[in-house]
């Protein structure tokens, strides 16, 4: 069983580039004088994710599923097309840590970042709850770091502490949970799980507790209702590029553990009718709290906060539609957000290290100060509120196609209205940046090139994905294939 | 392979959005170059699309077919029938005109034009698409620059407001229509999302008279059919001009040719079972749109209720479902968008020279705008169905339809056409004629060569349609042919 | 030639918008040019008109010179015009009339282009509404002609014009509108608008129409035809807006507006209402010669209340258009008798001469008032020494309005109470009473202008008339003469026309 044969290495190809791009930042860095230290840390993080990727996506693609390490890690398309996305959000979040003045000049962070890369990495693929954990684990301590990294801000401080807290308690619930499964069926497998919770063996109520405590964990990670109250605290906190980390890559991580854990291990009959409504009312409630909350903002960061906890309900509906369009649609949806987030966010940030503010109001007068930073935002924002060509109409209207199809129409209704609630809440973010004026219009508003080409990249992606949607959309199809 | 002239419609002006986005910002004039550049090209693509449209074929033309997600049933489809190439030539129309008066746009011209093509490629997507999906899609890119041009470009006072206002209505509209949209997509059973096929979907009538409310309603909401119609006077007298003749002129019909192509075309039963309340609404419409037009006193708001007004006749024309109706209904959208773009452009000049719109304070414009005055009392004409003039062609087999289905209907409805020439007439007076006020003596400049040119050529569309109808009238009518094969030979 | 052969009267008919397209690339200020361009425009179609009255056939029934041409398929409706007697008397005025006016207006100095051309399109609008052979085309013309003269009252009429246009624009316009249901009605119905088959299909159709007996919706359709031709007629109780509209014209439109606008809702009496509804007529004429009557007592009641020269004038109109009512209802009543083709005859004629004198008398009033900037009638007084070639014209003109035998009006109303007196014996003789006022008001019309002691504020400011004035006065006076000595130039044509089309 522990033949480390040549597939295996293949499905952790991605994890041991990505080791191997942190040895050689640890080695190099002290190297570096500290003059020119910071970019170069940063472009030697940004082009092992880039070979990675490379890499990966040429020699370590996945043929039929197949478990590999004693069954500890599943080499399929969902793990892979996940995987790749992680690490293209880290390789984006790297250029923005680069001229980020807190970030940019510490190796560590670097390190940290492709830490809890490693650990998502692993979240997407593993197939065991003991592996499972472990990659949680191994994504949050980095992340808890990374989000107090400013130590001489208080704010910073607290939302690390805060992230720590709630990550720790919600973390210890779930792990409670997976013993008590473990202690039901005696086995730790997920694809062994699905044969053992069949028929019969378990009274509902212990099946409900099962899935309750499970989903207070991955609830934590993905901000759903009423597991979602860290993350405006820490996003505003934290520095904004871990930020954007955190409400992409960590959330949809927190997604593909869901969807491998709900519609592998809980697949039977009697545990999906459960959690298919339990879930169909959380993300009922997640984006309604979401949106509405989100209305009153005044910080940008808040608001994408709030706004991320309502598109955690939105890519809940793909989940509980409960079938392969289902799970394609999210893994789409996930695909889209996490370009347009990590958009909205750069752009929040690029704003931010000038003006060393995000609140709204700060952000009048921006259409005449930085044209194109301002087209970023619009693009970000519209894509957000689900307005074509941007990625995020394509994923809407797929999501609530698959609620459609299955029958929970009364979910996709719910849907509709929230994102309506989105549309005004996003345009009137974007209604300061081209409506209002300031006095500061005529002052410049550099962008630095690692930022400019994250934001091109990103924009350039938002707007494929909204407009030559097949290649991605097939890509889900293989992930979501991979869990039938 | 012939030249694909829709795709290059559909995404010309997108491109040249883009690219003048590219343009630096400073030189205005290079962009407002570019902009007229494209907005005549798409122009004469659309005339060479409405010229070379073989009438005597019918059916859909030009079809281009672009596979996009096979795996549910997406493509890129294209094409043109009866009804949607008159549109396509307005949409052309508009943009032409729009631009050419938008010449003196001074802040950030730039974004101005770029968002109003990418909003002229939704505009021409959707009347083009034959893909139930991509005309969401088209639809959506058609409503959201809506938002910022107005929001950025309008009139200070309510621009905030309306401009909110008119995106959340046309958005609510829009993914109500979406869910059905998906429902009828799920329970053909085709796979497909292609409106072709759907057409013969052989949807049950239950399932038909439980989607088709929410279809048509949702789109109807951009046709500005009542009671969603309130978010269409704000916006209108909120945008500036060449956005309000966008928005009143083609933007209302986006709703209105939605509504028929896939509420009444996809779902002719659940047509037919609630076109009885629809024709009420229309008719509130018509009647209750000329009443409140008739009390405004801000000169914009009485072209905004006007077209309030003047839109619940095209849905009454849908509603009738007899040929008569339909060819009406569709030869008014036509009408209706060149005669609100003028009506806009007009006023639109008068505000920028008077800087105020109150009727009450304005006074003898005729004199220092004599063209302006012609336009918008040829507008005027139009717009009370004065025969000889476009209003009269399409507002008549309109008016048949009624007598067919409900006659009562079209004995009521008739009111608004007095109502609409007394408002039009008083207008009209009000501001052309008369006393200039004193402080405009002498501030009233003449306007651009480029402005006289946007008018006479609206003006002559007008006429010639009037006085011309069979230049249009049997392309609608092979359109409608397939509308009424449709609705079982009706 | 051959073009002009063929399409004689689209020629006729659409002259005057070429000509007026031709003006607006004219430049606008030169006045003498646009006049005279405008002036010899508007004779081309009298020429062709006189072409027209040449070849024309009195001996043959039905249409002439039909031309027929796609105008909208879609509902049916034909471009489809022609003429018969009947019509061919009102295109014949109208051609004459216009002219006349345009020579009339050479003193207008305020946007001429403008005016000219609004002129012309004013004369395109009437003629096509006497040449329509399809009810939809009848309609358009109808309303079209609305347009120039809302806009000649509303930019060149007197101090009160506003008002006066919008409601001459407004009572028109709701008023065809039971006219345009009742059309669509029909459309619908019949699937046509050619109003030769209408004749055939409407008045023999039986059955229920919309869940209502064919009868009743006949009788509703027959008013709503009636109402909007009396409103132009105008018919009393209608007729208010008519003395506004009169008297805010300038002169030129009061000629257009009394000699041939008014012929148009007495014409759509004889065009369309008896032939379509002859039961209905037949049923309602006791009540529409009532009208008639009233018309004609209130008409010159109102007349000799007047202080304003223009305002007697425009009211004696309403008197003079209610013989017209008069013998079409009479008509109606009895169709087919002899005495009914004498009312006919008596009632188109009487459009005829009523178009000449109320426009020689709107002119002649549009010339003193020219001069005295006054029409209030107490101002002037004794002013035959100072002005004897006006007053001598005026006098012809007033005694052709009057009835004076010899002179045209006497011809007309003669026959027409010759026609109703059998039918509606009672009536008639009220109308003889009516006939005693407008001796009276003309009467004082003339004494307060012309006679009693003269007023010594004009001396020295007024002049006689001019010989352009002269100019467009005489080709009334002679028709005028010639009619009522000679009428039977006019009324064989007229009289074989009512005797074949009823």
């Amino acid at each position: 069983m522990l033949g480390y044969d040549a597939t295996s290495i293949m499905a952790i190809l991605p994890e041991i580039l990505l080791l191997l791009t942190g040895v050689l930042v640890l080695v190099y860095e002290p190297l570096w004088n500290k003059e020119t230290q910071r970019r170069n840390a940063g472009w030697l993080t940004f082009g092992g994710l880039l070979a990675t990727i490379v890499i990966s996506l040429l020699f370590a693609r996945p043929g039929a599923p197949q478990e590999v390490f004693g069954g500890m890690v599943r080499f399929d398309w969902l793990g892979f097309a996940f995987k790749m996305f992680f690490i293209f959000a880290a390789a984006m979040t790297t250029l923005f840590f680069m001229d980020h003045e807190k970030l940019g000049s510490r190796g560590q962070a670097y390190l940290l970042l492709l830490a809890a890369t490693i650990g998502m990495n692993l979240m997407a693929s593993a197939a065991d709850l003991v592996m499972l954990y472990l990659a949680i684990e191994t994504t949050s301590i980095p992340l808890y770091v990374l989000a107090g990294f400013m130590k001489d801000s208080d704010e910073s401080t607290e939302a690390g502490f805060k992230y720590l807290l709630f990550g720790a308690m919600t973390s210890a619930v779930m792990l409670y949970g997976f013993s008590l499964l473990f202690g039901f069926t005696g086995t730790t497998d997920l694809y062994a799980l699905m044969g053992a919770l069949t028929a019969g063996q378990l009274p509902a109520g212990t099946a409900f507790g099962l899935i309750f405590l499970v989903t207070v964990g991955l609830g934590f990670k993905v901000a759903l209702f009423p597991f979602h109250f860290w993350a405006p605290d820490v996003y505003q906190g934290a520095p904004t590029p871990v930020a954007a980390f955190l409400s992409t890559a960590s959330k949809a991580a927190g997604f593909a553990v869901f969807a491998r854990l709900f519609m592998v291990a809980f697949s039977s009959m009697e545990f999906s009718a459960i959690w298919v409504n339990f879930l169909a009312i959380l993300a009922a409630v997640t984006m309604t709290v979401g949106n509405l909350i989100a209305l009153g903002q005044k910080d940008v960061k808040r608001l994408l906060a709030y706004s991320s906890v309502a598109h955690a309900g939105y890519a809940m509906i793909g989940l509980v539609a409960f079938s392969e369009l289902g799970i394609q649609s999210v893994v789409f949806y996930l695909i889209a957000y996490i370009f347009t987030n990590l958009a909205a966010f750069g752009a929040v940030a690029a704003f931010e290290r000038v003006t060393g503010t995000t609140e709204i109001a700060a952000f009048a007068g921006l259409s005449r100060r930085a044209s194109s930073l301002a087209l970023v935002l619009l693009a970000a924002f519209l894509s957000l509120a689900g307005m074509p060509p941007f990625g995020g109409f394509v994923a809407k209207v797929f999501v609530f196609a698959a609620a459609v199809k299955s029958g929970l129409i009364w979910l996709a209704i719910v849907g509709v209205l929230n994102s309506i609630i989105g549309v005004y809440y996003y345009l009137t973010f974007l209604k300061v940046v081209y409506l209002y004026r300031s006095e500061d219009e005529d002052k410049p508003l550099p962008v630095p090139s690692p930022y400019l080409m994250a934001l091109v990249v990103l924009s350039i992606g938002v707007i494929l994905l909204g407009t030559v949607f097949a290649p991605w959309f097939g890509l889900s199809g293989n992930a979501a294939i991979a869990l039938f | 392979m012939a030249f694909p002239v829709l795709s290059a419609i559909v995404f010309l002006p997108a491109i040249a959005g883009i690219i003048i986005l590219m343009i630096p910002e400073e030189r205005k004039t290079e962009v407002r170059v570019t902009a007229l550049a494209a907005a005549t090209f798409a122009l004469l693509l659309s005339i060479f699309v409405y010229v070379s449209y073989d009438v005597a074929a019918g059916g859909y033309q030009f079809i281009e077919e672009y596979s996009w997600l096979p795996s549910l049933g997406i493509s890129l489809k294209l094409g043109v029938d009866g009804i949607s190439t008159p549109l396509i030539l307005l949409t052309g129309v508009v943009m032409f005109t729009g631009v050419l008066i938008s010449w003196g746009i001074d802040d950030r011209p730039r974004e101005f034009f770029a968002f109003l093509f990418i909003l002229a490629s939704g505009v021409f997507g959707v009347f083009a698409s034959l893909d139930l999906f991509m005309l969401f899609f088209f639809y959506e890119i058609a409503v959201f620059p809506m938002y910022l041009l107005i929001a950025i470009w309008g009139w200070v006072k309510t621009r905030e407001y309306a401009a909110m206002k008119l995106t959340l209505y046309l958005f609510v509209g829009s993914v109500v229509a979406l869910v059905g949209a998906l429902a009828m997509y799920w329970e053909s059973g085709l796979g497909t999302f292609d409106m072709l096929a759907l057409q013969h979907a052989n949807f049950s009538p239950e399932f038909q008279r439980l989607w088709f409310p929410f279809v048509f309603m949702g789109f109807a909401v951009l046709g500005g059919i009542f009671p969603v119609h309130n978010w269409s006077p704000d916006g209108h007298v909120a945008a500036p001009t060449a956005v309000s003749m966008f928005h009143a002129g083609v933007l209302m019909k986006l709703g209105a040719f939605a509504a028929l192509r896939v509420g009444i075309m996809l779902l002719p039963e659940g047509a037919k079972y609630h076109m009885k309340w629809v024709i009420l609404l229309a008719l509130v419409n018509v009647v209750y749109g000329a009443f409140i037009a008739m009390v405004q006193t801000d000169f914009k708001y009485v072209i905004g209720f006007s077209s309030v007004s003047h839109m619940g006749l095209v849905m009454m024309g849908f509603a009738t479902l007899t040929e008569k109706g339909l060819i009406g209904a569709s030869v008014q959208m036509f009408s209706h968008g060149v005669m609100t773009a003028l009506f806009f452009a007009a006023v639109g000049m008068v505000y920028d020279r008077a800087h105020t719109r109150e009727i009450p304070k304005l006074g003898g414009m005729a004199k220092p705008l004599p063209l302006v005055a012609f336009g918008f009392i040829v507008g005027g004409l139009v717009s009370m169905g004065m025969p000889g003039f476009s209003g009269f062609v399409a507002e008549f087999p309109i008016f048949m339809g009624v007598w067919e289905v409900k006659p009562w209907i079209a004995i009521v409805a008739s009111i608004s056409i007095v109502i609409t020439a007394s408002y039009i007439m008083l207008v009209i007076r009000r501001v052309f004629f008369g006393e200039m006020p004193a402080e405009f003596e002498g501030h009233i400049g003449p306007i651009r060569v480029l402005d006289k040119i946007a008018i006479l050529f609206l003006v002559s569309l007008m006429m010639l349609l009037g006085l011309f109808p069979s230049v249009m009238l049997p392309m609608v009518q092979s359109g409608v042919q397939g509308v009424l094969s449709l609705l079982g030979g009706a | 030639m051959e073009f002009i052969n063929t399409h004689l009267l689209s020629t006729i008919l659409f002259f005057p918008v070429l000509a007026a397209l031709v003006m607006a690339f004219l430049p606008k200020d030169e006045h003498k040019l646009l006049r005279w361009t405008a002036f010899l425009a508007s004779l081309v179609p009298f020429i062709l008109t006189l072409v027209l009255w040449s070849r024309f056939d009195p001996n043959v029934a039905g249409f002439q010179f039909e031309e027929q041409y796609v105008w909208y398929e879609a509902i049916h409706s034909t471009f489809h015009i022609g003429v018969d007697g009947l019509s061919l008397t009102m295109v014949l005025l109208t051609t004459l009339l216009t002219p006349l006016a345009i020579l009339a207006s050479f003193t207008v100095v305020d946007r001429v282009r403008l005016y000219m051309i609004l002129f012309l399109l004013l004369e395109t609008g009437m003629l096509g509404v006497f040449m329509a052979l399809d009810l939809l085309i009848f309609f358009v013309f109808w309303e079209i002609g609305l347009v120039p003269m809302y806009f000649l009252i509303n930019q060149w009429g007197s101090k009160n014009r506003n008002y006066a246009s919008l409601k001459f624009m407004i009572y028109t316009m709701a008023g065809s509108l039971g006219l345009l249901l009742a059309i669509q009605m029909l459309g619908v119905l019949f699937q046509t608008y050619d109003l030769p088959a209408l004749y055939q299909l409407w008045p023999n159709f039986e059955g229920t129409l919309m869940g209502l007996p064919a009868a009743t919706v006949k009788t509703v359709a027959f008013w709503a035809f009636v109402i909007a031709f009396a409103i132009k007629v105008p018919v009393w109780p209608f007729h208010t807006w008519l003395p506004d509209a009169h008297t805010e014209a300038p002169t030129a439109g009061s000629m257009l507006l009394a000699g041939v606008l008014l012929k148009l809702g007495a014409y759509g009496f004889l065009r369309l209402v008896l032939p379509l509804y002859p039961a209905e007529s037949e049923r309602f004429a006791g009540a529409l010669a009532f009208l008639a009557v009233m018309a004609i007592i209130f008409g010159a009641f109102g007349s000799y209340g007047q202080d304003d020269f223009k305002r007697l004038v425009a009211y004696s109109s309403i008197n003079h258009m209610g013989f017209v009512l008069l013998g079409i209802a009479a008509a109606a009543k009895a169709i087919g008798t002899v005495d009914a083709t004498i009312a006919l005859n008596g009632a188109v004629l009487q459009m005829f001469n009523h178009g000449l004198s109320a426009a020689g008398m709107f002119f002649l009033v549009g010339v003193i008032y020219e001069r005295a900037h006054t029409r209030d009638l107490n101002a002037f007084g004794g002013l035959f020494p100072l002005m004897p070639v006006y007053g001598g014209i005026l006098i012809f003109t007033s005694m052709a309005s009057l009835g004076l035998p010899g002179l045209n009006g006497f011809v007309s109303e003669f026959l027409v109470v010759r026609g109703s007196w059998p039918i509606f014996t009672g009536y008639t003789a009220a109308a003889m009473l009516g006939l005693l006022f407008t001796g009276a008001y003309i009467l004082k019309g003339i004494k307060k202008v012309l006679h009693g002691p003269l007023n010594e504020r004009w001396v020295g400011h007024l002049t006689d008339i001019n010989v352009r004035e002269l100019l467009v006065i005489a080709p009334l006076m002679v028709l005028i003469l010639s009619i009522g000595v000679w009428p039977a130039w006019i009324m064989d044509v007229i009289n074989k026309a009512m005797t074949m089309l009823y």
